[in-house]
Order: C-alpha cells, then structure tokens, then sequence
C-alpha cells in the first residue's frame, strides 16, 4: 500500500456523505486538511459533524470533533435528528470531543506572552486515545473573537494545522465568511489551510434559499467544478445533487410499452420504449392526468409496479377521477402494484422533492414513474434551480432503466408551450402534445406525437374524446392549420388536397 | 486573609513555562507568603486535566480560591495584571480601584 501511494500522488479518503463523493471525485484529500468556509446558517457544522458520523458509520473510522463555538451538549442534541447519536459513539470510544468552547461567565486576563500549545496537545491526546483517522474543527471564527491577538491566534492555528497533517489524520476546518460571493474567509485564515477549499452557500433568490456547495481547490488532484445544489434532511445529512457528475451511462431498449392506448401506440409506431423519458403537455383539463392514469393502469396489467407522484391533486381527487375512467387505483394499491404519493408542491424545496423521490424510487422499484404535473414544481424554485431538478430528475430515472412519464401544463388554453417544456424537450424521447382546437363554437380536442426518439411516427394532429372508458382517439383534423400555435384556421378540403399534391413528386 | 488555591498550566519545560513558573512564585513570595498552596500542572504529561478545565492557552494561571474563579493566561511577566487578576490589586492606579473590592 505504501509504495504505490507515491506514485498514485494524493489518495482521497470517501467521506460518505452523498453526492459529494461525486463531485470531488472520490472524497476529501487524504491526510490533508480542507477548509470549509460558508457564512452563518449554510451547514457548515453538519459537514463536520456528518464528515465523522459517516466515517463512523460506514468505514469504522473514529473521529476526534474539536469545537470552538458550541459546547458539545449542544452538538449532541442538534444532530440527533439527523440521525446520529454522537453520546452512543463517545462511550464506545469511536468519537471525542475537544471541548475549545468558551466558557460561560468566566473571563481571563492576559498577563504576558502565550500560545496555544495546551490546544494541540489536547487534540493529539484525544486522536491518540480512540486512533482517530478523521478529525473536524468547527469553527475558527470564535477563537479570533477570544483572543485579541489575531497574528499570534493565526500562527497558533498554523502550527496545528501543520501537526494535524503530521499525524496523518483527514481533517476539516470550518470558517465564517461575511459575504456569499467575496472574501474565503475571515481573519485570513485561508492562507494556512488553502491546499483545499469548499465554499457552501445559502444564497436568497427570488423569496426562496438554495443551498449549494463549490469545491474551489484541492491541491495536486481533480474535481468537478462549479456549485451544486445541496439540502439536509432527516436523518441524512447533508445530501448533495451532483449534477454534472451524473454519467450518462444507461442503455438504450428497443423493448417497446404501451401507453394503455392502443391508438396512441399506433401513433408512436408500436408503443413507447421502455426506458424512455416521456412528456406529455397541455392545457389544464385536456386529459393529461388521465393518460399518465391510463399509463400507469397498463403498467400493473402487465404484473408491473407503478409509481404516479402527483403534485396537482389530492389523492381522493386522483381516486375518484380515475374510476371515472374504470381505473381501480385503490385495488391496485392494496395488490402492491401501484403507489400513488400526493404532495404540495410548497412542502418543501425542490431539493428536498428530489431527494424523495429517489428514496421512494430506490424502495419501490417501480418499472414506470409518472409525475403529474411537473409544471406544477416550476413555480417552487428559481428558473435556474427547476433546470437542475429537471435534469438530476431524469438522469434518476433514466439511471433505474424504467419508463417516465411527466406532464407538463401550458399556461394558455390554445397553443403555447411551458417553461417545463423547454428545459425539458431535449432530454426526453417522446413529446406528446394534447391540443384545444376550437371548432364551430366548440371545444374540441387534439393529439400528436411531435417527437419519437428513434422510431417512426404518426405526424397528424387527431382529434380524441375522454369517455367513461378512457381516450379515444378518431380521425385527424387534415382540414385545420394552426392548432399548435393557438389559431386555428379551417381550410377546404379540396385545398388541403391541393397542398398535398404541390409536395408530390410528378 | 484566605489561603490561595493556584494551579499553573504549563506546555512542557520551555523558555516561556520556566518564565511563568519563575514569575509567579516571585509574585506569591512577595505579597502571599505562607498564605498560599501552589500545583504546576504539564498539559503534555496529564492532558485529560488541561481536556478537563478546558484549557486552550499555556501558560495558563487559575486561581480556584478564594472565589471567583479567575483564569490568567501568558508568561506572568506582566505583574500589575497578574495581581489584578488574582484580586490581589495592590498600588493602585485609580482606574483600576474599582476591582479592588476585598
């Protein structure tokens, strides 16, 4: 192990905290200290503290938390609910603090020259008594405010930071920065622990927090650039969405499905493929929700799991709406073959959504996902923040080889296209569009299949009817232009033909 | 007058531990003598002890009697703050009489 860790040049050490293995490309520099700097409120603490837990957890590797901010009562409620139980783990010896928090009430005089000395070997004593492989040190900001002499203060953590490299221990420095775009950190500290640096940020936009994290250097060895979208949930932690770093690594199927239409299928020339993401868009009420119901019907026919997250409506809605349509969700759900998860779209951060339904994904296993509306989680994020949730949202189901289906809704009744839409369209596979078409002082409805990744297609526009048995789709409406961009113009049939004609070779 | 109760935390026998050791018991000779117990306690040799008290900087003085409390960090070479901190505040510029309350 030791010859080659020369030539490897600098082993990293997985942190186990998700995602963030991913974007630093295998975890945090191996007996190195990284400084991770985030103004007041952007989960700087949870790092470290989450740094130690999952080491404890997952690689059975003691950690040392030296505090200079909190006392460890303190530390030790707060992260209970996230599921560590840091008292367990101190009376097995596999965590110790190094209690550098200050002191209630009690004041000091400073009578002549100092150092910290009694710090480092306190934090080499108690790295020697459990053999801790990892250490955190949360936060140097305070130890400024405690001691006048910011010079002699930074030179003091110079020599530990330099003795804690000795050991050979990982290690994480927390500092407070003032600004979110600005300064490292504050006090200059930087300068001494800048072989590695991660910013986390809790930035306000448009009314709403998001969290993201940068690695902005790692000294002698790569990562991925750029900031990630990061939230803390229960019993988890930190949980980072790697964007990027997300391969696109699936298999393409030529195993095709059916949409639980058999028009539809025609449409799509012999039915949706397996693994494909799937749009389906259009106004409010023109039958998305009972096509991604019929979708979902077809799955559990054929002895498969569906999965329907639905962000519009109530689960008694979606229940009652579908026996309208002679779908039995509730029989399903009890035969285990369907799930059906109803939430706000406000409950939460998009993040948070995300995280979710991934955890719901991995339990489930279903073998199609439907998400009705996606449309309706644009308006809890930021333009940018939707994109990224779009894109991790695929990828996630494109990863697990299943079949996605999303509806998106238009913001006009005829015509138009969504913000979904366009963050969307070139990631998915199959684009259905369900049209208005006002005809003669009627509403009527209209069906096509703009895009079928890697298959033929049926290019007319249909006009379909919603019954007591489902969709039906009937002829297509050949004598009217303009029904996609909300204008539609009734032509003769004759000139229809004559249109026809004009394309056809002599 | 109560007896004092001192412990000096020290890192090791280097210049500036030797200083503080030298500096404090000149202090006690002259203004507490007889009148005090005194432990010098090496934070490398016991450092659950510096771990227990919380001690951060070295050299560091507590005085743990008579009340309060009073922790006084540094090399003691400064004698006015040393007295100052152990309640002791003799000579008095006028500023600092405040503290002089025993």
């Amino acid at each position: 192990m030791n010859k080659t860790e020369a030539s490897k040049g600098i082993e990293k050490i997985e942190t186990g905290i998700e995602g963030f293995d991913t974007i630093s490309e295998g975890g945090l520099p191996k007996g190195r200290a990284t400084l991770i700097a985030g103004t007041s409120g952007s989960a700087k603490t949870v790092f470290a503290v989450q740094f130690l837990s999952e080491g404890i957890i997952k690689k059975d590797e003691p950690g040392v938390f030296i505090t200079f901010e909190e006392p460890p009562e303190d530390i030790r409620k707060n992260v209970i609910s996230l599921g560590w139980d840091v008292a367990k783990w101190e009376q097995e010896g596999k965590w110790a603090f190094v209690d550098a928090s200050p002191v209630v009430g009690e004041d000091h005089v400073i009578a002549g020259e100092y150092d910290l000395g009694a710090l480092l070997a306190r934090i080499e004593y108690a790295v020697k008594k459990i053999g801790a492989r990892r250490i955190s040190m949360d936060s140097l900001g305070s130890i400024f405010a405690r001691f006048s002499e910011a010079g002699l203060v930074r030179n003091e953590l110079f020599k530990i930071a330099t003795a804690v490299k000795q050991i050979g221990v990982t290690a994480i420095i927390t500092a407070e920065r003032t600004e979110e775009y600005g300064d490292i950190a504050r006090f200059g500290i930087e300068e001494f622990v800048a072989d590695n640096v991660i910013i986390l940020r809790n930035v306000l936009e448009s009314e709403k927090r998001r969290r993201t994290m940068e690695i902005l250097k790692f000294r002698g060895t790569s990562h991925q650039k750029g900031e990630y979208p990061f939230t803390v949930i229960k019993n988890t932690g930190i949980v980072t969405i790697p964007l990027s770093g997300i391969e696109l690594k699936q298999h393409s199927s030529t195993v095709r499905i059916s949409s639980g239409n058999l028009e539809l299928d025609k449409m799509c020339g012999g039915g949706f493929f397996r693994d494909s993401i799937i749009l389906v868009s259009g106004a409010t009420g023109c039958g998305k929700t009972m096509l991604s119901a019929e979708f979902a019907a077809n799955a559990t026919k054929n002895g498969e799991r569906a999965l329907i997250l639905a962000f519009e409506e109530s689960r008694e809605q979606l229940f009652r709406n579908a026996s309208g349509w002679g779908i039995d969700f509730e029989q399903m759900e009890n035969d285990g073959i369907l799930k059906v998860v109803c939430r706000y779209p406000e409950a939460e951060g998009l993040e948070d959504h995300l995280i979710l339904m991934k955890s719901i994904i991995r339990d489930f296993k279903p073998h199609r996902v439907i998400v009705d509306s996606l449309s309706a989680l644009e308006r809890v994020s930021t333009i940018k923040g939707f994109r990224e949730f779009v894109i991790a949202l695929t990828s996630l189901i494109k990863h697990q080889e299943v079949a996605g289906l999303f509806t998106s809704t238009t913001g006009e009744l005829m015509g138009g296209t969504s913000v979904t839409e366009a963050h969307i369209s070139t990631i998915t596979d199959t684009i259905i569009l369900l049209r208005y078409v006002e005809m003669y002082g009627e509403m009527r409805r209209g069906i096509t299949a703009l895009k079928m990744r890697g298959s033929m297609h049926d290019k007319d526009i249909r006009e379909f009817n919603i019954d007591g048995e489902g969709m039906h789709i009937g002829k297509s409406f050949s004598n009217v232009t303009g029904i996609l961009s909300g204008h539609p113009v009734f032509t003769a049939l004759e000139e229809v033909d004559r249109v026809r004609d004009l394309f056809k070779e002599a | 007058m109560d007896k004092f109760k001192l412990r000096l935390y020290i890192t090791g026998k280097t210049p500036k531990s030797e200083r503080a050791i030298a500096n404090l018991k000149e202090i006690c000779e002259k203004e507490l003598k007889g009148l005090y117990v005194l432990q010098i306690i090496d934070v490398l040799e016991s450092p659950q002890l510096a771990e227990d008290e919380k001690i951060l900087a070295t050299p560091t003085l507590i005085k743990d009697l008579p009340p309060p409390l009073k922790r006084i960090i540094g090399d003691l070479s400064d004698s006015d703050k040393v007295l100052l901190g152990l309640d002791l505040s003799p000579v008095l510029d006028s500023n600092q009489g405040k503290e002089d309350g025993r």
